[in-house]
């Protein structure tokens, strides 16, 4: 049993504070799903958690079992057990997923034997051509393919907790399907605590929250069981602003 | 022969010498050699009289005229309708030190002739000599040459070389490099379309690093209608490395309906590392298709970010991107080039302190 534990979290970007205290604490297994209106903060969280570069801390801590990971540059972050799926996956000219996953393995202390026999079955499971794996990452890929790549990874490189940034962004419904039917099994199969950054409920009829937060400017404003999904279908988030 | 006559040196005040290391030549520290030459498979092709002249009408400067009063040629004529199976390979091997060479090879395709010939310069490090190397190519009507030269050169050697290629109706002429050796290493590198139809791609792959330099003078001279050129060209420069591309797109005027391209990409991997690119166009008709690109900038944060969130190292993720930028022209390289000796020679230059990198 593993957990992530965010508290008092506040980080600027460009000399603008964007997140304003957060606390979160995600065990193994756990799905929580955040959810909030454009600019509140959610994909800058996603960013500060992994340590992308132009974001700066301003206070608080984020720890894996207790191990400072604001302190670990983010290749470390990786291998400590973090996993971004980004909204607009990277393209990266040139380079293939394969030889990312032998780098990424390599780096765990992992080994690469059986490694094409694996992104193959976690290919096939999400309905992605296994081909794309030996072309150039995301380049050319329609935002389907490109959220299937990233969901490929995740399953090869097995972390403890995956952050993922609207997932369901510029997915159809298929890729939506298969994609978060892939993550809602690893948690189960191996206990995958999971952070969901969405816009969207549609997303929860393959992943299913046990929590749900309501980030507004920077902080979460509530927080509750998938009730309060549905209720935000209904209602909108005007009663949170 | 008289190796060296009283010669006037080119002075960087002069625009195609802009950039250069020419100033710090001096032609009298060298005396006349020649390189010890390995060729094989050319077995069928290969003549004795000196094709010298068939491509190159004028010598663009005083080394392309020294190399004509002096050189070792090469001459290879592929006769109509033949093609060479494989590749012909030509090894040069520069041993001595203090020396100015002067090799030129020559390849004659004639009508509907097909070639693939690669070309490597090695010296050691310790080696203090000048290599003046000129290529000269005729690709006849319909006929196809695939050439590669690579540059292997010791840190302490030279290289001020041309190249160029003359391409008949409907002819195919490509002319790759691989530069990653020499001190100072410049090549000035000219396809002419000179009849219709004819086409012609020229890729680079170079890579300085220390205080290396390399410079690159490239031109496509489209002189017949319906012509077709395509130029890519990948520098990465590290430590205090420079690099200078210059390129020139000319449309002469009865070329029209012609389509010329041409890429620059460098990548800056040091501080200290330099790195400039210059493209140009002249064009002197309407109804054609031109496009050029240009940039220089180091390694892209974002695609860092991404490797390195997967959990790659940052040495290696970027190590991964470099590859990545350089496998677009290792792609295109002619059938038969040892991919994976030139792969191997990258990751060297980018661990030159780490013989192992997986």
């Amino acid at each position: 049993m593993s957990t992530l534990e965010i508290k008092g979290l506040r980080a600027e970007v460009a000399g603008k504070e964007i997140l304003q205290g957060i606390d979160l604490v995600v065990k193994s297994g756990e799905v929580h799903a955040i959810m909030g209106p454009n600019g509140a903060g959610k994909s800058t969280l996603s960013a500060v958690i992994m340590g992308k570069p132009g974001y700066k801390v301003l206070a608080g801590s984020v720890t894996l079992d207790g191990v400072d990971m604001l302190a670990l540059p983010t290749w470390e972050r990786a291998i400590a057990g973090l996993h971004l799926v980004m909204q607009y996956p990277t393209e990266v000219p040139g380079v293939h997923a394969d030889q990312v996953m032998a780098e990424a393995l390599t780096a765990r202390h992992r080994g690469t034997e059986g490694m094409a026999a694996r992104i193959t079955q976690e290919a096939l499971r999400i309905n992605m051509d296994p081909e794309l794996v030996t072309r150039a990452l995301n380049v050319d890929l329609s935002g389907g393919e490109k959220k299937r790549n990233e969901t490929m990874q995740l399953g090869v490189l097995e972390p403890k907790f995956a952050i993922l940034d609207e997932l369901d962004s510029g997915l159809d419904i298929d890729a939506l399907r298969d994609c978060a039917r892939r993550v809602e099994a690893a948690t189960h199969e191996s206990n995958l605590g999971v952070l969901a950054i969405t816009h969207y409920v549609r997303l929860f009829e393959e992943l299913k929250p046990d929590v749900v937060h309501i980030m507004v400017s920077g902080r979460i404003v509530a927080s509750g069981g998938a009730e309060l999904a549905d209720q935000l279908e209904i209602d909108g988030y005007a009663a949170f602003v | 022969m008289n190796a060296t006559p009283a010669i006037v040196m080119p002075s960087t005040d002069e625009e195609i010498w802009r950039y250069s290391r020419i100033a710090e030549l001096d032609m009298s520290a060298y005396k006349h050699g020649h390189l010890r030459t390995e060729t094989v498979g050319a077995d069928s092709v290969r003549v004795t009289e000196s094709l010298a002249g068939i491509a190159m009408t004028t010598n663009p400067d005083i080394f392309a005229e020294l190399n004509g009063a002096n050189a070792d040629v090469i001459s290879l004529r592929i006769p109509k309708g033949v093609v060479v199976e494989g590749a012909i390979h030509i090894v040069h091997h520069l041993e001595a030190d203090g020396v100015v060479v002067y090799p030129r090879l020559v390849i004659d395709a004639e009508e509907n002739s097909e070639v693939t010939v690669i070309e490597t310069f090695i010296s050691n490090d310790n080696i203090h000599s000048l290599v003046v190397p000129v290529l000269e190519v005729r690709t006849g009507k319909s006929a196809r040459v695939s050439y590669l030269t690579i540059n292997q050169l010791g840190l302490n050697t030279w290289q001020i070389g041309h190249q160029q290629s003359a391409g008949h109706r409907d002819s195919t002429t490509r002319i790759a490099t691989v530069a990653l050796g020499g001190d100072y290493a410049r090549m000035r590198t000219e396809v002419r379309l000179v009849e219709q139809g004819a086409s012609a791609q020229q890729v680079a792959l170079y890579f300085a690093g220390g205080t290396q330099m390399h410079d690159f003078r490239t031109l496509q001279i489209h002189e017949a209608p319906r012509t077709h050129s395509d130029l890519l060209f990948k520098g990465a420069v590290r430590d205090t490395a420079r690099s200078v591309y210059t390129g020139l797109i000319h449309i002469k005027p009865n070329a029209a309906h012609s389509q010329a391209f041409q890429t620059n990409r460098n990548l800056t991997l040091s501080e200290g590392a330099w790195a400039e690119s210059v493209p140009n166009l002249e064009i002197e008709t309407n109804e054609v298709k031109c496009s050029h690109a240009s940039t220089v900038g180091s390694v892209d944060e974002e695609q860092k970010f991404y490797l390195e969130s997967r959990g790659v190292p940052p040495e290696i993720a970027e190590r991964l991107i470099v590859f990545g930028f350089f496998n677009e022209v290792i792609d295109r390289l002619p059938k038969f080039a040892d991919v994976e000796m030139l792969r191997s020679a990258v990751n060297h230059k980018l661990n030159p302190d780490n013989e192992v990198a997986s």
